[in-house]
């Protein structure tokens, strides 16, 4: 076997979900050849399971009055808990509204403002006015001080996705889709693309760009239960922290969402709450106003993860036949028929489809369940990645540093098209501005070197160990010891389990063949990739000894603004098994570091 | 103890040199809740690390996952073992080309789909970064969202006849993705544009009115009025384009 095709462009762009597809439109119409490689066909990506909608500051909607970037920068720095880079928020909040704009004139069936009183369920009235309605609308979700997020019904990733899809079908980009990234081709000094593997046949082939993207979404696929779709795997970050020169960032701020349903683990959006949905314990009492007084069922998702779980552990969860561990209660009845039916009709199915339960009528278990991850490749504010010349990324696959410790609800499918088109631009100047060299042989060297592993894989020259017993036991302990609440013992016994995962995904056999498109030799080419992401988080939860945003250490309960006002940067040296820890300084030059508004630090005492 | 079940699953893997088309049996315990996503995947974690499926969400939103199970076109993702008889049968949806075992190329055959009718706002304004959105009534914006909701898994080219006879017919999914333009007032095409790229036997004429897309939409699209829709409009079309001047 060697390499099949090579295949040369401009740009080559790893994923097609939304920030990939957004930044190959801003390529592609600066002139510049581009090649989208996917997974899969691009409407099937995780972008579009994004089901509440995009943070931006309209303030059309009657409860949105008076919102401007401003505000929506200063809720994003809080719900960072000032992890976050504040020139990249800032720039974010100010380009967003135009982006909900452009995708509007591209075809996206934003809800609109309709004049008239309204009640809603949580009981706040409102008028909105003949002078806004047919602008686009928003709705409440949480940590932000107005209502800004705009939505079409609860399946606004999939609107999106399908429309920006629209535009790359229409500029005619080529999609090259089951087609999977196995490996960054890099002098050492500039990227030139990729080794993929054709999902179809088994194929390798190889991609050469002046710029190479990368957009492959989040990891959430590292824990063994995570709301994210399986090809959530963090194959972007984990090629990238192969090369030893790119650093991935923050990994250990994980988000967990509030509102998994077990045992699917599927999400029921923020939108539910936003909407006036309520949190109910075993006793049918509302206990969320009870630690979080002011935003309640709505402060950031880290705090009401956090809350939910501490009062299960004092023993308000409920015992149910939907799961083998405790939860909590969803309950979104008093929203009544038409409203679940309409505006939350996705969850309405999933609930339907998964546990049978109308979300209308009946309540719906749920439980925080991993859902975002906030570090990535770290790049700069223009896109580019740390460590190598013409290697960009964006979106969650990114640590553009949007987020820092916890991102707030909205801001995600917000991000995506927003440093799509900020960064892809710069990709677009970096790239008309460059000439490449390609030594052919670091090409074939690449090529050999997944060859060997394949043919190794397959021999099962290294050893037998079976792939998914080590990406099971992954999970488990990503579960066990990497959760919602940390300690640095429970952190130091998973560090430990995840090495020795390590190195047994070093000696993995194939059961099968590997011949033609063999989905056991697909994970287990990835597989090393994947523990040694899983180990970039937990070793640097391990090493951050405070608790900022998402990241909670039961031992270092505060947040240490004095020591970690800084961000963490994993890199992977050749024949390590763990990460080494860098660090670089967080600047906080428009916002200083105060109280969030809501969460442990705010709210003080539990009220009995 | 759960009830056993036993899958028939097509094997056949057009990559592999000798291999042929057949059935394999897999038997499973089956647990509460579970799914074919679940099964299938315990398939391959435990008994056959070969076997070729889809899966990407597992939520049904993404259509990926669509097979004939027990000769049924469905999400599999959101097909509940617990729902179908002990022994029961899995199969690749046809008319769209096999990858292998049960995976097909959708891909491929949507995006043709996408270029053939041009499946994107036609207009020719130009976006003005300064300038406010273009107000739309929010009934309208509801109206368009109701055929965007389609995910594009194929059941509904897999169970129609006329997709299964005759290589350009667009299925109930492509004349419902032509739908959603025609109510968009942000498309500016006319009529007689559209009749272009469905009106033909390809398009909205080749129907036969079996109407099994509208059984088998795992969305539950209005596909049969949606069709009925833009057939009017097509016949509309075509009758002026027939008869200049005609007042219809």
């Amino acid at each position: 076997m060697s390499a099949k095709n090579t295949h040369y462009c401009d740009v080559l762009v790893i994923g097609a979900g939304l920030a990939a597809n957004r930044s190959a439109i801003e390529a592609a119409q600066a002139g510049l050849s581009v090649i989208i490689l996917s997974l899969v066909p691009p409407r099937r990506s995780h972008s579009t399971a994004a089901q509440g909608g995009m943070q931006a500051s309209l303030g059309n909607v009657a409860m949105g009055k008076g919102d401007n970037p401003q505000i929506h920068f200063e809720d994003t720095v809080k719900g960072s808990d000032w992890g976050c880079d504040q020139e990249v928020a800032k720039m974010f909040c100010e380009t967003v509204p135009s982006m909900i704009r452009q995708l509007d004139s591209w075809g996206v069936p934003w809800n609109r403002v309709t004049a008239g009183k309204k009640k809603y369920a949580s009981g706040i009235e409102t008028e909105d006015t003949k002078e806004k309605e047919g602008l686009i609308t928003a709705r409440d979700f949480g940590g932000t001080a107005k209502w800004r997020c705009c939505y079409t019904s609860d399946g606004t990733g999939h609107t999106v996705v399908f429309v920006v899809d629209t535009v790359v079908c229409k500029l005619n980009i080529p999609v090259h889709d089951r087609v999977e990234a196995i490996s960054l081709i890099h002098d050492g000094v500039t990227c030139y693309g990729c080794v993929a593997r054709d999902l179809r046949n088994g194929e390798l082939n190889v991609y050469l760009a002046k710029s190479t993207i990368i957009g492959t979404g989040g990891a959430g696929r590292i824990y063994a239960a995570s709301t994210n779709a399986v090809i959530c795997e963090g194959t972007g970050g984990a090629i990238a922290l192969k090369t030893g020169l790119v650093p991935l960032g923050n990994m250990e701020a994980i988000q967990f969402h509030p509102t998994g349903m077990p045992p699917v683990y599927i999400l029921m959006t923020e939108g539910a709450r936003g909407d006036g949905g309520y949190l109910l314990d075993k006793n049918m009492h509302r206990f969320m106003p009870d630690y979080e007084p002011k935003k309640k069922e709505l402060a950031s998702r880290d705090v009401v993860s956090r809350r939910m779980v501490q009062h299960i552990r004092a023993g308000f969860g409920v015992d149910s036949k939907y799961s083998t561990q405790q939860h909590l209660w969803l309950d979104i009845r008093h929203l009544g028929q038409k409203w679940v039916w309409t505006n939350l009709r996705e969850i309405a199915n999933i609930a339907m489809n998964f546990n049978g339960v109308d979300p209308a009528k009946e309540l719906v278990p749920v439980i925080p369940t991993q859902h975002y991850t906030m570090g990535g490749v770290r790049t700069n504010k223009d896109g580019a990645a740390y460590g190598l010349k013409g290697l960009f990324a964006m979106g969650e696959a990114a640590c553009w540093d949007l987020h820092g410790f916890n991102r707030l609800g909205g801001n995600s499918l917000a991000e995506t098209v927003t440093a799509g088109y900020i960064c892809g631009k710069q990709v677009a100047k970096y790239t008309l501005g460059a000439t490449q060299d390609f030594n052919m042989k670091v090409v074939e060297d690449a090529v050999k070197f997944e060859e060997e592993n394949i043919n190794n894989l397959i021999s099962g020259k290294n050893g037998k160990e079976n792939v998914y017993d080590i990406r099971t036991a992954m999970g488990t302990t990503m579960m066990e010891h990497v959760h919602i609440f940390r300690t640095g013992k429970a952190l130091e016994q998973g560090v430990a389990k995840l090495q020795e995962l390590y190195k047994r995904s070093l000696k993995i056999g194939l059961r099968s063949s590997g011949q033609g498109a063999n989905p056991e030799l697909a994970l287990a080419i990835k597989m090393p990739g994947q523990v040694r992401t899983a180990l970039c988080v937990a070793y640097g939860a391990l090493m951050r000894t405070e608790s900022r945003g998402s990241h909670f250490r039961e031992d270092f309960p505060k947040r240490d603004d004095a020591n970690w006002l800084k961000r963490t940067l994993a890199y992977w040296k050749e024949g390590a098994d763990l990460p080494t820890l860098d660090y670089e300084p967080v600047a906080t030059p428009l916002l200083p570091p105060g109280d969030r508004g809501y969460g442990e630090a705010s709210a003080g005492p539990v009220k009995k | 103890m759960g009830r056993q079940i036993t899958i028939s699953c097509f094997r056949f893997n057009p990559n592999i040199p000798g291999d042929k088309p057949r059935m394999q049996d897999y038997k499973l315990e089956e647990y509460e809740g579970m799914t074919l996503f679940i099964a299938l995947n315990d398939i391959r974690e435990k008994l056959d690390p070969t076997l070729v499926f889809d899966f990407v969400c597992r939520a049904a939103i993404c259509g990926s996952c669509a097979m004939l199970i027990n000769g049924r076109p469905r999400l599999a993702c959101k097909t509940m073992t617990r729902n179908l008889p002990s022994h029961f049968t899995v199969m690749p949806l046809p008319v769209f080309k096999l990858i292998g075992d049960l995976s097909v190329d959708t891909g491929k055959w949507f995006r043709d789909l996408q270029m053939r009718t041009e499946a994107w706002i036609h207009t020719t304004k130009k976006f003005d970064f300064n300038a406010l959105e273009v107000r739309m009534d929010n009934k309208i914006a509801e109206e368009i969202y109701e055929p965007e909701r389609c995910v594009e898994c194929g059941c509904c080219v897999a169970c129609c006849i006329t997709a299964n006879i005759r290589d350009d017919f667009m299925g109930a999914t492509g004349i419902n993705r032509v739908c959603r333009f025609i109510i968009d007032p942000r498309d500016e095409r006319a009529d007689a544009e559209y009749f272009e790229v469905v009106g033909d036997e390809g398009g909205t004429f080749g129907c036969v009115g079996l109407m099994a897309c509208d059984d088998m939409c795992p969305m539950e699209l209005p596909l049969q009025e949606n069709l009925a829709f833009v057939r009017r409009k097509m016949a509309g079309a075509g009758l002026k384009l027939t008869f200049p001047g005609i007042k219809l």
